[in-house]
């Protein structure tokens, strides 16, 4: 019976060994990780590469899936072991370390005319690194308040568009009114605050990080700087208009208080109307409305999902018309629509099926003219600022265990002595 | 020693409550497998879905190679708890019976070794599998496997030797037992529960691993278990929430299935009247 057992087992290890190298005949396979894991959007990326293939016999590409946890790690080992995929998906405020290292190619001669017109400059900066370009930002996501529509219109409070959005000061006044007993005006979920605090405080022309004439980075907390934390704040200590329960919670985590009517609204990324039409209660009334605005309008920050080369590619020219193909203004709406994001190319943004009202396509569209490289994109050293200072900064602050004066002291004292190894 | 009838109601109670304690998380899991999304955002959530629906099960088989990858799960992580158990019983027996520098040294570099982060490791082994061919096969995550589960291995193996009283071999050797004799029928058996238990351990181990795998198995048809419950998960954490849970339910049964068919074997008592006291 052993012997058998062991048997057994040396021959299912056998039939693992068995290896799924490719066919060599001559033609080309490119190898395409793509984070894509929503089933419209894998349906989507997957129909692309078919129809590549189907038109292009030499050039064979291979779809990979990979995953968005751990995909630094996984790349950075890749690159290292000379066994990167040959075309990248990653998010654009991933990629500084990547292209600093050399692992991968700059596209500023690779790619067609076509497409680096189709994309706006502001987009462009999110995957420059020195003197090139290394990745092709294509979706991004704007922050938007998602609301309960019903409990809106029921308070008369005015309804904000993108033309005529709330001001922080007044979004405070709204979410104070419609706040009652056990129920919140807002829910804001802050498990990872420094990125939504760092992006929607561009719109009242917040910067912290501030480039000198030497190139380097400092950090300083300005009066700018200060309304989005202040408001935040100010909601979850002051008026009781923002859940105290959800600052330490993920996006997810807040939606069934907000379908169970215990908040009014929730900001959240513009990909999450995905799980609230799967996820809502029938007859729920939802709308999506432009995040608050400041000095500097909607302006926020965003880091695009990217697509890049690997340096060790063989055929970086093929690749290339392949991401030419695969960003198609067409094929641009259809990885955007699989994805509920809204995609970087200025003719695919006018597409129809993206200007709807329903499910809130047009607000979101008409916010892309105000989205801006994420402000710590290319601050080498933010990972760590982020990590050992800001987040747990914000959070004692959002949370009222320390002031606005101790928030300044960590994040300038404490972040310019992180931020100042990385540029030694 | 007889325990009072109120002394026996408090223990049963408080077995009871760490039963419930721990069968929370799978119980949820399961409920949460059967239910459709619009009761996944319910603020209220029940235990026993409203509205049941195998729908989370279809699409979860549908969008991935779940039962090739619970197949690569099962080959990487039999074969990791066979072969360390295979290296690491003499090697424990050693170290157990040796009291030397160099075993006590041994033991300390394990102990040691199991403070080490993965990421710390990953890029040199990385390279050196992939000079021996074996990136992208589940030979080579099993090479890993064994690896990282040799230390601990040792070490708990070396504990169930000292258990075993010295008495027992040299009474074998006063019978006429040569040493392969000896540790072949009187020492092996006896080990039996800690070789188990080790098993146990080295696959749990594997079956379990995420990051390595990731790492080392480049195509859809090599992927594991884990590697493949995390396609449903999106960018900041977002998750396709009934998919997952009704993958990550099937993906916890071979567990449960191994615990149940060795459970015995671990708490069996073998020592039991092996010496007169």
């Amino acid at each position: 019976m052993r012997t058998r057992l062991l048997a057994l087992v040396l021959l299912l290890l056998l039939a693992g060994c068995s290896s799924g190298s490719t066919r060599d005949d001559g033609r080309i396979t490119l190898r395409f990780q793509s984070l894509a894991w929503q089933e419209e959007s894998v349906e989507a990326n997957r129909h692309l590469v078919n129809e590549w293939n189907a038109a292009h016999p030499d050039v064979r590409v291979e779809y990979v899936r990979g995953t968005w946890d751990s995909v630094h790690d996984q790349l950075l080992t890749a690159f290292e072991g000379g066994e990167a995929p040959d075309i990248i998906h990653d998010a654009s405020d991933d990629l500084a370390d990547f292209a600093y290292g050399g692992y991968l190619a700059d596209l500023t001669g690779l790619l067609p005319a076509r497409l680096k017109s189709a994309i706006p400059q502001r987009s462009w900066e999110t995957t420059t690194f020195g003197d090139g370009i290394y990745g092709v930002p294509f979706l991004q996501e704007p922050r938007v308040l998602i609301a309960n529509a019903t409990w809106l219109r029921k308070s008369g409070v005015r309804i904000p568009t993108p033309d005529k959005p709330w001001s922080w000061a007044e979004f405070r006044r709204i979410t104070e009114r419609l706040s009652g007993r056990g129920t919140y005006g807002v829910a804001w979920p802050l498990k990872e605050p420094v990125s939504a605090t760092l992006n929607l405080s561009l719109s009242a022309g917040g910067q912290l990080f501030h480039r000198g004439p030497d190139g380097k980075v400092t950090v300083r907390f300005g009066a700018a700087d200060q309304t989005v934390p202040r408001t935040i704040h100010d909601q979850a200590n002051t008026d009781r208009s923002a859940s105290p329960t959800t600052l330490g919670s993920g996006g997810s985590d807040t939606l069934p208080g907000f379908f169970g009517g215990r908040y009014a609204m929730v900001p959240l990324g513009f990909s999450y109307r995905q799980q609230i039409v799967q996820q809502a209660p029938k007859g729920f009334d939802w709308q999506v409305l432009p995040a608050p605005a400041g000095a500097a309008g909607l302006t926020q920050g965003v880091s695009p999902q990217t697509l890049s080369i690997a340096e060790d590619c063989p055929h970086k020219k093929e690749a290339a018309a392949f991401l030419d193909f695969l960003l198609r203004p067409q094929n641009m709406v259809r990885l955007a629509l699989g994805d509920w994001m809204l995609p970087t190319g200025t003719q695919a943004l006018e597409d129809p099926a993206l200007r709807t009202t329903r499910h809130g396509w047009a607000t979101g569209t008409a916010l892309a003219a105000h989205l801006r490289p994420a402000p710590a994109q290319t601050v080498r050293g933010y990972p760590e600022w982020k990590d050992k200072v800001a987040t747990p900064a914000l959070q004692e602050y959002y949370s009222g265990a320390i002031g606005l004066g101790e928030l300044r002291e960590r994040l300038e004292e404490d972040g310019n002595l992180v931020l100042a190894r990385y540029q030694r | 020693m007889r325990t009072s009838r109120p002394a026996r109601i408090g223990q049963y109670t408080a077995l009871l409550a760490y039963l419930v304690f721990l069968a929370f998380p799978f119980l949820w899991l399961l409920s949460t497998a059967f239910k459709p999304p619009r009761e996944l955002g319910s603020l209220h959530p029940t235990w026993i879905p409203k509205d049941p629906t195998l729908n989370n099960f279809r699409q979860a088989f549908e969008e991935q190679p779940l039962l090739h990858a619970a197949l690569n799960s099962l080959l990487a992580a039999l074969g990791a708890a066979v072969i360390a158990v295979l290296i690491a019983t003499p090697m424990a027996y050693v170290v157990a019976r040796r009291r030397t520098r160099l075993a006590k040294a041994v033991t300390g570099w394990v102990v040691v070794s199991q403070a080490f982060p993965f990421v710390l490791l990953i890029i040199p082994l990385f390279l050196v599998l992939k000079n021996l061919g074996l990136i992208n096969s589940v030979p080579g995550l099993v090479l890993v496997y064994v690896v990282w589960a040799l230390p601990f291995a040792l070490w708990m193996l070396a504990g169930y030797v000292r258990a075993v009283p010295p008495e027992l071999e040299e009474a074998a050797a006063v019978d006429g037992a040569g040493r392969v004799r000896t540790l072949v029928s009187v020492t092996a058996p006896l080990l039996a529960p800690g070789i188990v238990a080790t098993a146990l351990f080295a696959f749990i181990t594997a079956w379990n691993e995420f990051f390595f795998a990731l790492v080392l198995l480049k195509t859809p048809e090599k992927q594991t278990l884990p590697v493949v419950l995390t396609h449903f998960i999106g960018a900041e954490g977002v998750a396709d929430l009934g998919p997952l849970a009704a993958a990550a339910f099937l993906a916890t049964l071979p567990s449960l299935v191994v615990f149940a068919l060795i459970q015995r074997r671990i708490t069996g008592g073998m020592l039991t009247g092996a010496v007169k006291s």
